[in-house]
């Protein structure tokens, strides 16, 4: 069947199912429900986490191919089928989901008292959601987890979320679900076209350019809006602000990268000439979403927002990544958007460390929080460290080979985006002089405890991946190469043929 | 041996990092400073090895990256040039950290301190050894890092967390172009390597990038990724800031071994560099007016650290512009003398400022040197060396910097050689300011303080006196090696000339009358200086009286942070604000949430339809009935 023996994706995607049904079960005093719920979430992320492993493993990296394929017939009049399968540019989304579930519901433990078990059961179906979506191998089905990503997001932020949460739950599921609907249309129409819904078959098959542009104009309102992408980010720091902790975590760490996913997936093989045709665009809206967005983050005066709009900032470099059609632009962008995951995510952590102490997110509420918290200052020093792209960190090689990328494409963009490391020095900076150095001015900062054994476990995974995405990238670029060599070559081809064929 | 010169110190930061707390302060600074030894160890050994011995190597450690064509690795180059900076930047990192530990002894947490300050050195070595750009670039960021948090080591204190963010921003505008350079650099050699790069220098010397010659493009950009670094004009402001952290990190990172950096990156790239001649006059020209200029602000400063930091940004413009005129070996050479000399000033300057109790200011000191007299002779020594006076460390460096200046032959080396007099004899007088009002004249300082003056204890004094060694003895020692007869075996093809202009055969036949001039200078700045201050000590005051424009000009240090602070950063600051609450909250949000309040509102107004009266939905009803009939009736 496939390299693992047995349907691992399927198992991947749909065990965390089985834990909710597992919590559904349980009946009793509301303490002892909130406890199993926990528990019993917890070790169904880890279990799953585990079993994703073996891809990790078991991946062949030399191979530019879909791997760990899955088929089964769904409905054969109309082309669709259950179809699942990862390939260089998936596989480790994948993984990145199953490794932050278990450090989000180590993460909401204690932060989260009412409705435990409805919350668990949230992030259970978000994961399955979000790993489905990254499996996903037919159009039909990538739509179906697409959206539903939404349900579980729309309830954790508005029903576990701050003091707006229900405005910013609304804000985020309509700006996200407008565009969804542009790209059902998409959809349909290629499947009108080409009359099936793999996405692999798709891949072979040539649209004529005109409907490219429309193809691509209806995907990129759907991406565009998740990414997000200047000017429709706006819904993303309202999100991230009323989210509890674990909500934005999850919500920067993977469901950002859904938009510049599915950039990769559908854009630039189903459409390159107009991907080509549209590039300068793109290249347009990231500069302004890496200069525009950063200065935004140097105004804030909330932590979350801050972090927010940085996310902003790094998804532009991001797009920016993806349509220089190169080799070190697009692995650079896909390096950016794991290492953001990694980053961001713990960066909100930080936040919700000090959050769950003091319950106010505001900057100016801190100060000389080092002295008191030796230990969560180097942690959250070695994160700002890292989102501010210091070599030897997780955010360095991906913004690095970007701007490479870009710099052979247009040099202009390449020092517009490079600007990004000065403005992001200066509000990460800001920020941390802002809540770790100074001097204790308030008495209630004193009595604050370093990191308890909890946030450890949660912080050290990411510390060490941090770390070694910084030193060894290699093991984690090995995975793209083949499959990003592959897109290129394609694009390349595909780019010449049509110029072929325009000259004639 | 070669990756333990490295590595020790990283181990030293862990230990003293992570286990300070549980070891206890006295155990985490020993074994930091027990490592550095270890690490001293293996960099004298290696420095003898590769540079008198005549072996270069390279350690591959790992790759790192691996992206279609573009690959490079972890690895260690031992060549001359990386075999200088290891001995130096050990031996000195060494010596720094055992005056530390006297230093600091007072300090609340000094396992912390000493963890950066060995960080620090593990990523100054991963920067001088590296075998590519990428490499190099990860010691260039990772020595800002520390540079970062020991400026901001007394974080309590507001000054010092500016100060820090201060020289990480400025350092990082230069950093942007680094990477640019880095990017054109792999656009048009396909690689990163230095070797794979130099190998292929030739091929590429008609290239265009933009119109514009790419190896000169190239060299524009490292060159303006080095001004950041080293404290170039116009990137300069953050260094005197940086005298916030405590004064062994100064004479370590802000003098010996980070902002010379840039010079080490220019003579790295000497192979690119001199296929680029536009790129090193700008090179010149820009190391030649720093020089000038840092000198002439030095002149007029108070700050005894601030002295010594705007000395260093001029002496760095020293190594600059023998760089740019194509004397690498000159700048190498002076970057050399310049870690031994201005080290042993700084911390004879901490020596100071630890026996006023913490006093800072030269015009609050004076008639001291009697009570510390060690600390007297070193800095007369370090001095010396500064200014340049024969057989003195400095001696040899600047004549040859100053020679070759001259022996270029071109308008800028002139520029160069003039501005570089000038600055020598500003030196000579800012020095001898310097040592006449700290340890001379009349007590300045309360009786409280002066009561409390002290010779420093022998941890501090020891490495005091073997700095003062090195500011005597580096010079001529070594000057045949770095400048002279043997050059050609010692660089062992690490550095390179173009054949048409051997700069090391100009040298040795520059005129006769510079190196008497640049003697002649220093001596009377010294001598004009020991008038003024020493005998004459109204002038001083009516002179700036006199000349009020001037003088504050100078003592604002040219209003470059006021002219930044104007046009980037309050802009920045307000288009920031704007942005936000106009650009974002009005604009962006202002149209979904009208059009949002616009479905609302026509939803509301429909609802006012259904009045559920069945009278008005007949009435309706007949209406509708009798627009259609009519339509249907007169369409036919």
């Amino acid at each position: 069947m496939n390299a693992a023996g047995f349907p691992i994706l399927s198992l991947v995607t749909f065990l965390p199912l089985l834990g909710v049904l597992v919590i559904l079960t349980v009946r009793g005093e509301e303490a002892v429900v909130a406890s199993n719920a926990r528990w019993t979430a917890l070790w169904t992320s880890l279990v799953t986490f585990a079993l994703s492993l073996v891809l990790w493993f078991q991946f062949d990296r030399n191979s530019p191919d879909f791997q760990f394929v899955e088929r089964l017939e769904w409905l054969p009049d109309y082309g669709v089928s259950y179809m699942m399968g990862v390939d260089g540019v998936s596989v480790l989304f994948v993984l990145l989901s199953t490794a932050l579930t278990p450090l989000c519901i180590l993460a909401s433990w204690e932060s989260v008292q009412n409705r435990v078990r409805e919350y668990m059961i949230a992030f259970l179906v978000l994961e399955t959601m979000m790993v489905g979506m990254f499996c996903a191998l037919d159009f039909m089905l990538f739509y179906i987890f697409f959206e539903a990503v939404l349900i579980p997001m729309f309830l954790i932020i508005g029903v576990w979320g701050g003091a707006r949460r229900v405005y910013a739950a609304y804000k985020f599921f309509l700006y996200t679900f407008l565009g969804s609907v542009l790209m059902l249309l998409a959809i349909i129409a290629i499947w009108y076209q080409s009359g099936t819904t793999s996405i692999p078959e798709i891949y072979e098959f040539d649209i004529p350019f005109a409907m490219q542009v429309w193809i691509f104009l209806a995907f990129f309102a759907s991406f565009a809006v998740k990414v997000p992408m200047w000017p429709v980010h706006t819904w993303l720091p309202d999100a991230h602000v009323e989210a509890p902790t674990a909500g934005s975590v999850i919500l920067a760490g993977v469901l950002l990268k859904m938009g510049a996913y599915g950039f990769l997936r559908f854009s630039l093989p189903m459409l390159p000439d107009a991907s080509q045709y549209f590039a300068p665009m793109i290249y347009v809206l990231s500069v302004v979403a890496v200069v525009y967005t950063s200065l935004v983050a140097l105004a804030q005066q909330d932590m979350k927002k801050l972090i927010a709009y940085s996310s902003v900032a790094h998804m532009g470099i991001v797009t920016l990544g993806i349509f220089t059609f190169n080799q070190q632009g697009i692995e650079g962008a896909l390096f950016t958007m794991l290492a953001h995951g990694v980053v961001s995510g713990a960066l909100f952590l930080c936040v919700g460390v000090l959050y769950d102490r003091e319950h106010t997110r505001e900057i100016a509420r801190y100060g000389g929080v080092a002295k008191i918290m030796p230990a969560y200052a180097l942690v959250f020093m070695l994160f700002t460290m890292a989102s501010v792209a210091l070599p030897g960190t997780a955010g360095f090689p991906g913004e690095f080979l970007v701007i490479v990328g870009a710099w052979a494409v247009n040099p202009w963009v390449a020092l517009g985006a490079a600007t990004g490391m000065v403005l992001g020095a200066c509000y990460m900076l800001r920020l941390y002089r802002g809540v770790a150095f100074g001097r204790i001015t308030r008495e209630d900062l004193k009595r604050l405890l370093d990191l308890s054994p909890r946030e450890y476990t949660t912080f050290a995974p990411l510390i060490v991946l941090t770390l070694w995405m910084g030193v060894y990238p290699q093991s984690f670029l090995s995975f793209f190469s083949a499959t990003v060599a592959q897109m290129v070559a394609q694009h390349q081809a595909a780019i010449s043929a049509a110029s072929r064929f325009a000259g004639l | 041996m070669f990756v333990g010169a490295v590595f020790f110190p990283l181990l030293g930061a862990c230990v003293s990092g992570f286990l300070g707390r549980w070891l206890g302060d006295r155990v985490a600074m020993w074994s930091t400073v027990f490592f550095m030894a270890l690490a001293a160890i293996c960099g004298l050994l290696a420095f003898w090895q590769v540079a008198l011995g005549g072996q270069p190597q390279t350690v591959v450690l790992f790759t790192w990256m691996q992206v279609g064509e573009l690959s490079f690795s972890w690895s260690l180059r031992y060549d001359t040039l990386a075999a200088i900076m290891v001995g130096m930047v050990t031996l000195i990192s060494t010596l720094i950290h055992l005056y530390s530990i006297g230093y600091m002894s007072h300090d609340a947490t000094p396992s912390r301190f000493f963890a950066y300050l060995s960080l620090f050195t593990f990523m100054m070595l991963m920067l001088v050894t590296a075998d590519n750009l990428v490499q190099l670039f990860f010691g260039w960021e990772g020595v800002g890092l520390a540079s970062y948090l020991l400026i901001g080591y007394w974080y309590e204190k507001d000054s010092a967390n500016a100060a820090a963010m201060k020289a990480f921003i400025v350092n990082r505008v230069g950093d942007v172009f680094f990477m640019l350079g880095m990017a054109l650099t792999f656009f048009t050699f396909g690689s990163l390597e230095f070797d794979a790069i130099f190998g292929a220098v030739q091929n590429h010397v008609n290239d265009v990038f933009l119109g514009i010659p790419s190896l000169e493009l190239i060299g524009v950009l490292l060159f303006l990724g080095a001004c950041g670094k080293s404290a170039q004009l116009g990137l300069h402001t953050w260094l005197p800031d940086a005298m916030e952290g405590p004064t062994p990190v100064s004479a370590l990172i802000h003098a010996a071994t980070m902002v010379t950096a840039g010079v080490f990156l220019i003579c790295r790239m000497s192979p690119v560099m001199e296929f680029a001649p536009v790129a090193l006059a700008i090179v010149t020209v820009v190391g030649a007016s720093t020089a000038l200029f840092a000198a002439t602000i030095g002149c007029v400063q108070n700050d005894i650290k601030r002295i010594i930091a705007y000395s260093t940004c001029s002496q760095l413009g020293y190594m600059f512009f023998a760089a740019g005129v194509g004397l690498y070996q000159a700048a190498m050479f002076h970057l050399f003398t310049h870690a031994f000399f201005k080290a042993l000033l700084f911390l004879g300057a901490g020596s100071v400022i630890h026996a006023m109790s913490d006093e800072q200011d030269i015009r609050k000191m004076g008639g001291i040197w009697k009570k510390i007299p060690v600390t007297y002779a070193v800095m007369w020594i370090g001095s010396l060396a500064l200014a340049g006076i024969p057989f003195f460390a400095g001696y040899y460096s600047k004549d040859a910097i100053l020679e070759g200046a001259v022996a270029a032959g071109t308008g800028v080396g002139m520029y160069a050689f003039v501005c570089g007099a000038v600055a020598a004899f500003l030196t000579a007088f800012y020095s001898w300011r310097l040592l006449i009002l700290t340890f001379h004249g009349k007590p300045r300082a309360d009786h409280h303080t002066m009561e409390h003056v002290h010779e420093s204890p022998l941890v501090m004094l020891v490495p005091l006196l073997l700095l003062a060694v090195g500011a005597i003895t580096t010079g001529f020692v070594f000057a045949p090696y770095f400048i002279g007869d043997a050059a050609t075996a010692f660089w062992n093809g690490a550095i390179y000339n173009l054949p048409a202009k051997d700069m090391m055969e100009a040298l040795h036949h520059a005129p006769h009358w510079v190196p008497t001039l640049a003697k002649t200078v220093a001596i009377s700045g010294i001598l004009l200086a020991i008038l003024i201050y020493g005998f004459l000590p109204h002038i001083p005051g009516r002179v700036a009286a006199a000349a009020p424009g001037p003088y504050r000009f100078l003592l604002n240090k040219w209003y470059f942070d006021e002219l930044y602070d104007r046009i980037f950063v309050q802009p920045a600051r307000r288009l920031a604000v704007q942005l936000w609450q106009v650009g974002d909250a009005r604009i962006i949000d202002g149209m979904p949430n009208g059009a949002a309040a616009l479905a609302a509102g026509a939803s509301r107004g429909t609802v006012r339809l259904q009045t559920g009266k069945v009278a008005s939905y007949a009435f309706a009803m007949i209406i509708g009935l009798v627009v259609f009939v009519t339509l249907f009736l007169t369409g036919r």
